[in-house]
């Protein structure tokens, strides 16, 4: 221990005493210290493999299958990624993305235009976070519970709002829906987008300096005047937004909505995601870089089985295998890792 | 600002001319329910002054610094700061007026840097209101404040949560003094600390209260560390100020000595009450 942080600082002030070695050492060093590498050899590994298996992975199709797949989980880890860092969880996130679609229906049926269709539903999604978030800090009931009991109660308005009948989505011809989903990079560009705005608003932002110091200690934030409980409404309202609008764009690329699922099996990947990027369930600690990688790691994963032809059966056994594997390299790497930073 | 000033009474009925005291209490008493905790309690801290505040459990010493941070108000009694009577309502009202607790738990975030500890809640930034940090200029700020103050950390940008107990003391102390605390109030701010870590922490007491006129509080009870810090000590017995005794004009083993004896003379005045 004391040796490799003696090496540590010699390398620092003389980059290379020892030619090539010593700058190999320094790289090596260098990417240690960054708390996503394991999630980057992951998916690295898991590119590679697919691609090897079979050559169609690589061709622009399937990038874009690829894209439309991790969007959701991607976009769901980020807001996840909030709310882990403020030591909570958000288990309706994916029904809230499940939901928001058919709310935008039945505001579009009842006689709304398309784009205020979109704006009242966004104002219902933060509505949801408000809900999760109040309860949450006012009541004291754990976020875990709250948010729980909210995935089956959006799931259940739509079982009966839509008779348990699928329909079509409105908007899906246009400039509009080239923008809003249909276009094929539409839905990855949103969430890029949404990763960088979440990104700048946690580290670059007094806000998110808030949320890291309401997660990392709830007492001394409070202590020092930062409205906790104000900070951690606002989380479940971003995370609500957020999955909302992946879901409108999501369900317009696909063109019909089923009522027909359950939101966990969509939010379970994105805090999957956020968690094999890096970001601590205990709170404090956070990586939206990391949730972005988890995602592509997932999305690869399911298009991967599917392009190699895992038999159905089998699918969820092997993905269930392969986020263990990835996670237990991530903590056991993590060990290592820990040893190159100060 | 408002409320505390709102809060502002009459002037200090003594010491007119002592300019210096910067905070007095006449008469504090508190109960709670058939408990007396405070019966009476008059101090004084002067301007530049270390004063050590040391009792049993029990004697009143905490309720007394729950009152003076403003997290209770007193039954009866006032209590005046650079003479003008004040009363607050909370924690941030004494603040406001220049009085900040140091408690044990720190109130550092482990996972921001030292820059970002300093600044939490008063945080440098651009646009208003959502507020887009300027790193930068904290953590030049921060580096400026600390080396002010003498305070060395050896990497600015460190995780509060990587540093040692003295240097996050230290820290600690540096934020509330950085936003312009007029009185101290430590606990037990030499608790569980090597001889290195507690030179740290001395000296920064002493700057602070010598070259910058900080009014400093400290809450303890083991005398070494009270001798080490302190200009004046007050024992607080059976909530009254038993003794007040400069610490150049006394010792441990003096301080011991009064304590047991005013222990001695009550416990006989209780077996007197109890045969008669």
């Amino acid at each position: 221990m004391a040796s490799v942080t003696a090496s540590d600082s010699n390398t620092r002030q003389t980059p290379a005493p020892k030619g090539r070695g010593s700058v190999a050492y320094w790289l090596v060093q260098r990417a240690m210290q960054q708390r996503e590498l394991t999630v980057v050899l992951v998916t690295l590994f898991v590119i590679i493999y697919f691609g090897i298996v079979n050559s169609a992975f690589y061709t622009t199709a399937n990038i874009i299958t690829v894209a439309q797949y991790l969007a959701s989980f991607a976009v769901i880890g980020f807001g996840e990624v909030l709310i882990l860092v403020i030591g909570e969880i958000d288990l309706s996130a994916g029904a809230v993305y499940l939901t928001s679609p058919w709310f935008m229906y039945f505001f579009w049926t009842s006689g709304m235009p398309i784009g205020w269709a979109i704006v009242v539903t966004m104002a219902c999604c933060a509505g949801i976070g408000m809900i999760n978030g109040l309860i949450t800090v006012w009541l004291n009931v754990s976020s875990l519970i709250v948010t729980l009991a909210v995935n089956y109660a959006l799931f259940g308005i739509v079982l009966i709002e839509s008779n348990d009948i699928q329909v079509d989505m409105p908007g899906q011809t246009g400039h509009f829906s080239v923008i809003f989903g249909v276009g094929a990079w539409s839905t990855i560009l949103w969430a890029a987008a949404m990763g960088l705005f979440i990104w700048a608003l946690l580290k670059r932002t007094r806000f998110g300096l808030h949320i890291t110091a309401t997660g990392g200690n709830l007492l001394g934030a409070a202590e020092s005047g930062i409205r906790v409980r104000r900070v951690k409404v606002w989380c479940f309202i971003i995370i609500s937004c957020a999955s909302g609008f992946i879901g409108i764009l999501d369900a317009i690329r696909i063109g019909s909505i089923n009522p027909g699922s359950s939101g966990l099996d969509t939010t379970l990947p994105g805090i999957v995601a956020a968690v094999l990027g890096g970001t601590a369930l205990t709170g404090g600690r956070g990586t939206i870089v990391g949730a972005a990688l988890g995602a592509i790691f997932l999305g690869v994963l399911e298009d991967g089985f599917n392009l190699i032809g895992v038999n159905a059966n089998w699918f969820y056994l092997a993905e269930g295998i392969m986020i263990l594997v990835a996670m237990i390299a991530n903590t056991q790497l993590g060990t290592v890792a820990r040893r190159f930073r100060r | 600002m408002t409320e505390a000033q709102s809060a502002l009474g009459e002037a200090s009925p003594t010491r007119d001319a002592a300019f210096d005291v910067v905070l007095e209490t006449v008469g504090l008493t508190k109960r709670f329910g058939a408990v007396v905790s405070l019966r009476g309690i008059d101090m004084h801290l002067r301007r530049g002054e270390v004063l050590g505040l040391v009792g049993d459990n029990g004697a009143g010493k905490s309720t007394l610094v729950k009152i003076l941070c403003g997290f209770q108000p007193p039954d009866a009694g006032k209590i005046y700061i650079e003479g003008k009577e004040v009363s607050f309502r909370s924690v941030a009202d004494a603040r406001r007026i220049g009085i900040e607790t140091v408690y044990q738990d720190l109130a550092l975030v482990p996972q921001l840097t030292v820059a970002q500890n300093l600044f939490l809640n008063r945080e440098v930034t651009l646009f208003g209101r959502v507020g887009w940090l300027s790193a930068g200029k904290m953590r030049q700020l921060a580096k400026n404040y600390l080396e002010d103050i003498k305070v060395e950390i050896p990497d600015i940008d460190a995780e509060a949560g990587s540093l040692s107990g003295g240097q996050r003391q230290a820290i600690a102390v540096a934020r509330a003094t950085r936003q312009n605390a007029k009185i101290l109030l430590l606990d037990e701010p030499l608790a569980a600390m090597g001889a290195r870590e507690s030179a740290l922490i001395v000296d920064l007491v002493k700057d602070l209260s010598r070259n910058r006129g900080v009014s400093i509080i400290v809450i303890d009870h083991n005398y070494t560390h009270l001798f080490e810090l302190c200009d004046r000590l007050n024992v607080v017995q059976r909530g009254r100020i038993a003794v007040d005794q400069q610490v150049k004009d006394t010792s441990v083993e003096e301080l011991t000595k009064l304590m047991v004896s005013e222990y001695r003379r009550e416990l006989t005045a209780g077996q007197q009450l109890l045969e008669q």
